[in-house]
Formats: C-alpha cells, structure tokens, sequence
C-alpha cells in the first residue's frame, strides 16, 4: 500500500515525484514507457519561459512566473543545464509594433521584467535579424534547459529519497473501495491512498477512470529542426515571432547543448502516438524561421523530430480533485509553458491538495542533489586527467561528435534511473546526438547495453516497445 | 548480342559479345575474358564471414580463393555458415579446403590478433 | 609539452599512406591517433573485394588491403597510439587527444596531417518524413553490424540511395539472409558504380528505381512500410506515382560527408566539398595543416584515398624539413559543368606537373575538359562519358601550366560538336 501512487514521469509526474518525496510518504511513481520523460518531455522545445504570454489570472501565468524563478536552484541540485539567455519577441511591421506594446503591459500585469527595444538595440542584441525588424520585447528571464534529463535526473533524485519508480506499466483500470485505490497496470496491481494523474497526453483516459469529465483533450503536433553546433552566434536568445491563436509560433533558438532548434509547428491530430515529420509542414516552419533569421544555415540540419502536446479544451491547466473523489488529483492539459512551469505545478499540487490529505513532514535525510555527473567534454584538462587516473575508461571515447566517454556512459548504467536503450543513452549523455547522429557510436553503444544487461544484442531496443535495432544474429554455430 | 557491365574493375565497362563471342567495348583483355565466361559459365567471387567462437559478438571475414560458379553462391554460403575460427586469425589461412568441389578454398582474409 | 614534427589524425587508409610517406621522405617523428582499436578506418568492416587494383595489381578485400599498409606502418616503426580521439587542435598546431593509457594529452606538432574520412548523411539530414521509428539505418552503420559484429539490422529491406555502400550492402545483406525489395535513387541516374549495379544488384535481380525517393516511413516501434514515389525534374513528388512496400528496415546510402568538425571549431576555409580547401601541397590555409582522403573529398576507390595520403605525407615532410616555397597564389575555380575541383589553390610554383581532381555535376558524353587561363585554353583533354559517380584526375604538366597567366584559372566542359 502506498501513500500516494502518481501516474506518468514525464516533467510534471517526476517534479510532483521529487517534491513528495522530501515527505515522510511512500510513493509509486508509475510509467507505461520503458523510460521516464519520453513523450511529451522529450520533444519540445526545451525553453524555460519567462511567462509574460499566458493570459493574465490564468494558473498559467501563475505557475509559469514562479517556475521560471525556481530554475537556477532546480538545475544546480539536479546538475542539468540552464542558462538564462533571455527571449526576444521580434516584431516585423508597425501594427505588430502595437501588439508588443500590449505584451508589455501583459508581462507587467504578470509580474514579468520585459523591456522594448528599439530596431537597432534589437539587432545590436540579434545581428542576424531580419532587417525588417521594427522592434522587440526582451524577456531577461527566460531560458534554455536541458530537458532530457531534467526529467532525468528529478526522477532519479525522487529515487534516490524513497519514491519506487515502475517502468513500462501502462494504468489500465483504477477502482476506489474502502477508500484505497486499486491501480491495475500492464503488469501488475498497485495499492494507494491517493492517486496523482499526470499522464499527460493520456490524463484524460486516466480520469475517465474514476468519473466522467467535462474537459477534453487534443493532441497537437509540433515539428522542429535541429542544427548542428555550427557556429555560435547565429541566434543569441530565443527568437519568438509575435504569438498568435495557435501558440507561441516558430521559434529560432540556441540549445542548451549549443545547438540551434527551429520549431514548432502547431497542429491539432487525432492519434496521440503520431510523432512523424512531413516535408511540407518542415518547409512551411522553414519559411517562417527565415523570416525572422534569413541566414538559418539549413544544411547544418541534423535531425527533425515532432512532439505531441496535450491541449485542454479549458485553455489552461486541469489541476485539482476529481468531482466526484477527494483523493484523486489531476493534473492535466499540461501544455506549453509546461516544463518551466512543472516545479511551480509540483508545488501548487502538494500544498493545495496533497496537504489536505496527509500530514506531511519532511524527512530528516532528503538530498535534494543527484551525486554530481562527470561530464569530460566541460571539464578541464588537469580535472579531466585526474579522473581518467581513478578510471581509465573516462579516456575511452565512444562518441566521437559530442566526444562522450566510455566512463560516462557505464556511470549512467549505474544509476538509480538507468538508459536501457540506445535513446536512453543518447537523451542522457549525448552520444549520438552530433552530426553523425549515430552512425558510428550506435554499434558500441548496443552492444555496451547486451553486455551491461547480459542479453542478446537483437534484444535492445532503440527506443520504445518493439523498437529492436537488430533483427537477427547470423551464423549462430 | 547481349550487353554487359564489366565487373572486373571499377572502371566498370559497358561490354557487348556477339554469339561468336566478339566483344567489343573493353578496356583491357580481362574484360573480354569476363564477357565470354559470362556467357557461357558467370563465376563471382564470394566474401563473407565466419563466427570467431573465442570471441563474443565477433566474426573473421573471408573470401572464396578464386571465383565460384554463380549458380552455387547460395549453397557455398550454406557451407561457410557451418564452420566457426578461434582467434588469433591470420590472412589466408584456409578454413574450408575446396568448398563443394568447386576448387575454391574459402580463406581467412582479416588478421585478429 | 610534448613536441612532434608529424601528427597523423586517422589511421585509416590516408593516414598509414601518409605516414609509410612522410617516413620514407625524411620523418622519424611520427605519430598517428586513432581512434578505434585497429588500424585501417572504414577498411576493416568493408570486407568484400574490389580493392588494389591500382596499387598492387590484384583485387583484394578491405582487411587484406589495409593489412598491407599496416604491415609497413609496423616494419618502419612508425608510433602509432589506439583508441585514441583527438579532442580538439589549435591554428598553432597544438593537438590533444584521449585515450585510456595517457588521459588527456596535449602535443604541439611541426605539421598535422587530417585524415579522418567521412560521416554518412543521417536520416535528419535528409528531413526524411514518416514516423521515426526503429529500422531506419545507414548503410555503413549496418555494415558495421553484420560485418564486425555478425548481426543484420534488417531482413526486408528498402534501401533509399544507390551510393556504393549501399549497393554493395544490397548484396551482403542478401547474401546473409536478408530480402532487399529495391533500391530507390533520387537523382535520374545512379551514384554508384557500373560494376556495383551489375554485381550488387542485377546478380540478385533487385530492382533500382531511378527518380524515386521516400514519401514517407510508416511504422509503431519498427519500420513497417515505406512509401516510394516518382519526383519531377524539380524533384517534388508526383502524385499518384505512389509504391508500397512492407519491409523492416529502411537502409540509407544518400551521401557521405567529410569529417572535419575539428578543422571547422577553428574557423578553416572550407570548399563546397565540405572539406578543407587545400593547395597544390593538399595544405589547407593554415600553414602546416594537411587533409587528404575522404575527410578532403570522398572518394570512390581507396587506391586513390591511398595515393592523395601519400601525397599528403610527402607534402608534410617537404614543410617540416623546410623545402617549399610558397611563391604564387593562384585560385582554381570549378566552371561550367564541374562540381569542385581539387585543389583549390597552387601556391608553390608553377614549375611542377599538378593532378587536378574533380566530379561532374551530371553526366555527360563526349565533351572536352578545359583548362582556362586569362581568356585562353592552355590544356584540354577529350572524355567520352563524366559521370557524378566518378572522380576524375587529369594530370598537367608544368610545360603547359607555364602558360598560365594572372591570378586564376578556370576547369568547365566544353560539348564536342
């Protein structure tokens, strides 16, 4: 029996994960992927925003400022990179001249620093603006994160405090008697008190399960591109055209692993699981892209991916009880600003509802640091060295393109929240993740993974169920 | 006439033989000699690999000595896929002596130390 | 800090060219990084034949040929340091490197060669569409698998772009097991090799489609189908040319890249080529940095990988031992019809014959290659049949290159009416 029992690790599930887990609860955090993060989380466009869009009042607003400003603790503790770089929102004509002076004011009723700034401070900032910029509105606190292991590492340090994480169990039926919870997975059955719906994509499904809902769910796609290193200063900030009814807009931005991203589309689908990429809605975002930066390098493209948001038909986030049963929480239609919004989210949850259920006490011995991650390419050469000494395998390079070593790789296998397949790896430590996207460390990581697991290469995965990259050994004596 | 693209080479010769087996087109004699086996007896070179048995997730590659009828490519495959090495592997050691008779000894062409 | 007259970066073909060379002109003071555990790069998981013909008269496999140079690299004793990446260099010759026996280590070299060959087009580069499921693979990442490892990543198989890895993979995989349904080419013509199309995949009656490409990759966790479908002139799809196929795997071969990323972190001019642009010394425009093989231009026969590493390493061994001279600059510009033309500077004299290396943009029959100086043709060959798939060299010799006047020149196809 378990105190409370969260559905989903994506941000928002592994943030509430990390939150209770400071509390003397004992928590099941249930995923039906076979790693935490890997759905929505992991394709989007990785901006910790600043929170001067969402409408006034809304718990997007709310949750988006005071999630912003927790980011530096969050990526210091949980070792994930952030830099506050800043957006730009750039406007191409007199009339959108107008509509950035109401973001203005919008940031301000939201609490938001902003500033506008004239044609030639904005291209001061952004050299490679259009030169048809009239102006722009800079948001100082806005950001780019890491957001692979955000998830990562807030699942891995709810872990490490107590939660139990259970992998690859999809919820099929919840039923309440005698007031404990029965969540039926894919695998197994698991007892709680009380229950925390944050399945994204699939948290309308999931809170059908206890009652009828009023809210609904669309699926909307976005598409981006991803560049290669390339040189730095193509965009400094992340670059926004004014937002418009379907979102934010396409964006051009740095990465946190100093990439550049250009993304997203914004289209609403019917199957939740679509994460495929079609060239004219890549073309259409390149157009547009090239309208705010005309020199976008697009031969430097390494990879094109989409990601699948859940929209809620209440225009904001479904965050509170279940109508009909106190003791199950949603937290639904968690859209963009969701990932700078996630720890405000954690603790808006855990303070208006979880406390009214538990007498929550935190517990002596929380950490709230993961145990620090080597990463070579970052540290010096005499730091780098000393820990080649202690483990000769930090030496080994297997990626070539983000130069990622052995050593790193076997540390991620020793953690509480392994990869166990090729993505895993990628999303964690970045091999893979350079210009040759693979080509040449694939092989090493696969067979890495069937000695480290003591399985047949043809039983790893490259990503989800059904995913084997090898299909046959040959020649078996 | 039939026309053919030699093999022999990268340059990669367009050939055309007559039924009294005149070929024209070809930039050196081999390729004439290609042509006129190709109609009247094709023969190809095989490479592959064997398993290393001492080694996990390892295989030695190999080679047919000389070219094998094409007829029997599958069934010379067949035979390779039944014999394993042990490292250290040298090139040219002989792991099947005449392979089905067709002359062709199938030989180790990669050093495994 | 450790000093070097001669850093090789890649052991592969080119570099163990370069080495066996610069050590037969003069250099004891040599050291080649790489970064797998054997020498010979690419070589070793090529392991079908159809290499030497040029440079031992007899046709070999891939692990044969480079055994032959590794040999020599061994009998001349020339250092060599395994599993060893290089990190990063610097425009004054500064090169660090990883492995696990020295750590991180720093040496400042007289002169670099790069050698470090080329990267496949990754399906992103290519915005392929579809679903980005399992299944969708490199050729040469394949390659890897069956060949080093003894596994196959597919057993139906598509294969998008008729490149020679993918040909030949066409055939290996076959020949393991596997059912290859075609082979789909974007451009109206192949980019692989007559004798590839003949051997790879007429001999195994699989098909090749000209002016077809992906429409699109269907699949949950695993490639299930792809979409092929006729593109236009413009290459844009034509609708309702659409082909169906239910397949596992989709291999790609649609181009290979130069691997110079650490010549790009300090900002070298690069060619079109995506690789350095070099001098009649293959010098890029740092002095005393080299670049030969595929890292400079990909190349479709490993002799001549083998040629330019020893031309390289000749090139090295003249600037440590301090015999050139830069004495002209003149630039070498592909004109009508040419892709790119290696090199693409002479720098030193005029008073040495110079191999010009280049590919046609499509092909072509019957045409003259001229060489263009100030208005006037001062050397002209005659070709049959150019096409993409083929570097072409023509040698000029210093008599006809002495006419050359003012500060460029020009290579284009003239058509033989």
């Amino acid at each position: 029996m378990y105190d409370v029992i969260i559905i989903g690790a994506g941000v928002t599930g592994a943030m509430i994960a990390r939150k209770l887990a400071r509390f003397n609860l004992s928590i099941a955090l249930l995923e039906k992927e076979n790693d935490v993060g890997n759905i929505t989380s992991n394709a989007n466009s990785a901006i910790i925003h600043s929170g001067y869009d969402p409408v006034p009042g809304t718990l997007k607003a709310k949750l988006n400022v005071l999630g912003n400003s927790m980011f530096d603790q969050i990526a210091d503790e949980l070792d994930v990179h952030f830099k506050r770089i800043g957006s730009m929102t750039i406007a191409t004509s007199d009339e959108q001249l107008e509509t950035l002076k109401e973001l203005k004011k919008r940031s301000e009723l939201n609490g938001v620093p902003t500033e506008l700034l004239s044609k030639e401070q904005a291209l001061e900032l952004e050299p490679n603006l259009t030169s048809d910029t009239k102006g722009a509105l800079l948001a100082p606190t806005a950001g780019i994160i890491d957001p692979f292991n955000l998830v990562v590492h807030a699942v891995e340090n709810a872990v490490d405090n107590g939660v139990k994480l259970f992998l690859d169990q999809a919820v099929v039926d919840i039923e309440y008697q005698n007031s404990v919870f029965s969540v039926k997975t894919t695998k197994d059955t698991y007892q709680g008190k009380v229950v925390i719906n944050a399945a994204g994509l699939h948290s309308d499904e999931i809170a059908k399960m206890i009652e009828p809902i009023d809210w609904s769910l669309t699926p909307r796609k976005g598409e981006y591109f991803v560049l290669d290193h390339y040189k730095l200063g193509l965009v400094n900030h992340t670059i926004f055209p004014l937002p418009s009814a379907k979102g934010k807009g396409v964006l051009v931005s740095l990465t946190s692993s100093n990439n550049y991203i250009v993304g997203p589309s914004s289209e609403p689908i019917q199957d939740k699981d679509d994460a495929s990429t079609d060239a004219p809605t890549l073309a259409e975002i390149r157009r547009q892209a090239t309208e705010l930066v005309p020199s976008i390098p697009f031969n430097q493209v390494i990879r094109v991916f989409s990601g699948v948001r859940p929209t809620p038909s209440t225009h904001d986030f479904i965050i509170g009880f279940a109508k009909s049963n106190e003791h199950f929480i949603n937290v639904a239609g968690i859209e963009s600003p969701g990932l700078v919004s996630s720890p405000a989210i954690a603790e808006y949850v855990v303070d208006n509802f979880v406390s009214k259920l538990f007498n929550l006490e935190e517990k002596k011995d929380f950490n709230p640091r993961v145990r620090r991650y080597h990463r070579l390419n970052e540290l010096s050469e005499e730091d780098r060295n000393a820990l080649i000494k202690q483990n000769p395998e930090y030496g080994k390079i297997i990626c070539s393109c983000e130069k990622v070593s052995l050593g790193e790789i076997k540390d991620l296998l020793a953690r509480s929240v392994p990869p166990t397949t090729v993505k895993g790896v990628k999303r964690r430590c970045r091999a893979g993740f350079g210009k040759c996207q693979g080509g040449f460390c694939s092989p090493m990581v696969t067979m890495l993974l069937a000695e480290h697991f003591h399985v047949s290469p043809t039983a790893i995965k490259w990503d989800k169920d059904d995913s084997e990259i090898l299909v046959e050994e040959v020649k078996v004596l | 006439m039939k026309e053919l693209t030699c093999i022999v080479c990268p340059r990669g010769c367009r050939l055309t033989i007559d039924d009294e087996l005149n070929v024209t087109g070809n930039f050196c004699p081999r390729g004439a000699q290609y042509a006129k086996d190709e109609l009247t007896n094709p023969k190809r070179m095989i490479t592959s690999f064997v398993r290393v048995k001492n080694r996990k997730d390892t295989v030695c590659s190999v080679k047919t000595s000389c070219s094998v009828p094409k007829g029997k490519i599958f069934d010379v495959m067949n035979e390779i896929a039944k014999v394993g090495v042990d490292a250290p592997t040298h090139i040219g050691d002989v792991v099947i002596k005449d392979v089905l008779g067709t002359g062709a000894d199938i030989i180790i062409t990669k050093n495994i130390d | 800090m450790r000093k070097r007259d001669l850093v090789i970066i890649g052991g592969g073909s080119a570099g163990m060219a370069a080495a066996i060379e610069a050590k037969k002109n003069g250099i004891d003071d040599i050291l080649i990084l790489e970064k797998d555990s054997v020498l010979g790069g690419i070589l070793n998981q090529c392991i079908h034949n159809g290499f030497g013909l040029t440079e031992f008269k007899e046709e070999l496999t891939g692990p044969e040929y480079l055994s032959r140079f590794a040999e020599q690299v061994k009998e001349l004793g020339i250092e060599y340091k395994l599993d060893s990446l290089v990190l990063s260099i610097t425009r004054d010759k500064l090169v660090t490197y990883s492995n696990a026996v020295d750590g991180v280590v720093t040496l400042e070299a007289k002169a670099i060669i790069f050698a470090t060959g080329c990267y496949e087009r990754s399906p992103g580069a290519i915005q392929l569409s579809g679903d980005r499921v399992s299944g969708i693979i490199t050729a040469g990442t394949a390659q890897k698998y069956l060949n080093i490892h003894g596994y196959l990543a597919g057993k139906r198989i598509v294969i998008l772009g008729s490149g020679d890895i993918g040909l030949i993979m066409a055939r290996r995989m076959t020949l393991e097991g596997a059912k290859v349904l075609c082979v789909s080419e974007l451009m109206p013509y192949s980019n692989g090799l007559n004798r590839n199309i003949a051997q790879c995949l007429n001999d195994y009656n699989i098909p090749l489609y000209l002016s077809r490409s992906v429409l699109r990759v269907e699949g949950k966790g695993r490639v299930e189908k792809v979409v092929l479908a006729a593109v236009d002139d413009k290459m844009k799809f034509i609708p309702g040319t659409e082909m169906e196929f239910e397949c596992d795997t989709l291999l790609l071969s649609v181009g290979l890249i130069p691997y110079v990323s650490l010549l790009d972190n300090i900002d070298v001019k690069m060619s079109s080529t995506r690789g350095a642009m070099v001098n009649d010394q293959l010098e890029t425009e740092v002095p005393g940095i080299f670049a030969c093989g595929n890292c400079l231009h990909v190349h479709d026969v490993v002799d001549f990988v083998t040629d330019e590493g020893r031309d390289a390493g000749r090139s090295a061994a003249r600037y440590i031992l301090g015999e050139v001279k830069k004495t002209i600059k003149i630039k070498v510009n592909p004109g009508n019809g040419i892709g790119y033309v290696i090199p693409q500077y002479i720098e030193t004299d005029l008073n040495h014959d110079i191999t010009f290396k280049f590919r046609v943009r499509k092909p072509i029959k019957d045409v003259f290659v001229n060489f263009e100086s100030n208005g006037e043709v001062f050397h002209k060959v005659i070709k049959p049949v150019l096409i993409p798939s083929e570097m072409v060299m023509i040698k000029v010799s210093k008599d006809k290159l002495a006419n050359i006047k003012g500060e460029e020149i020009s290579l284009y196809l003239e058509e033989r009416k």
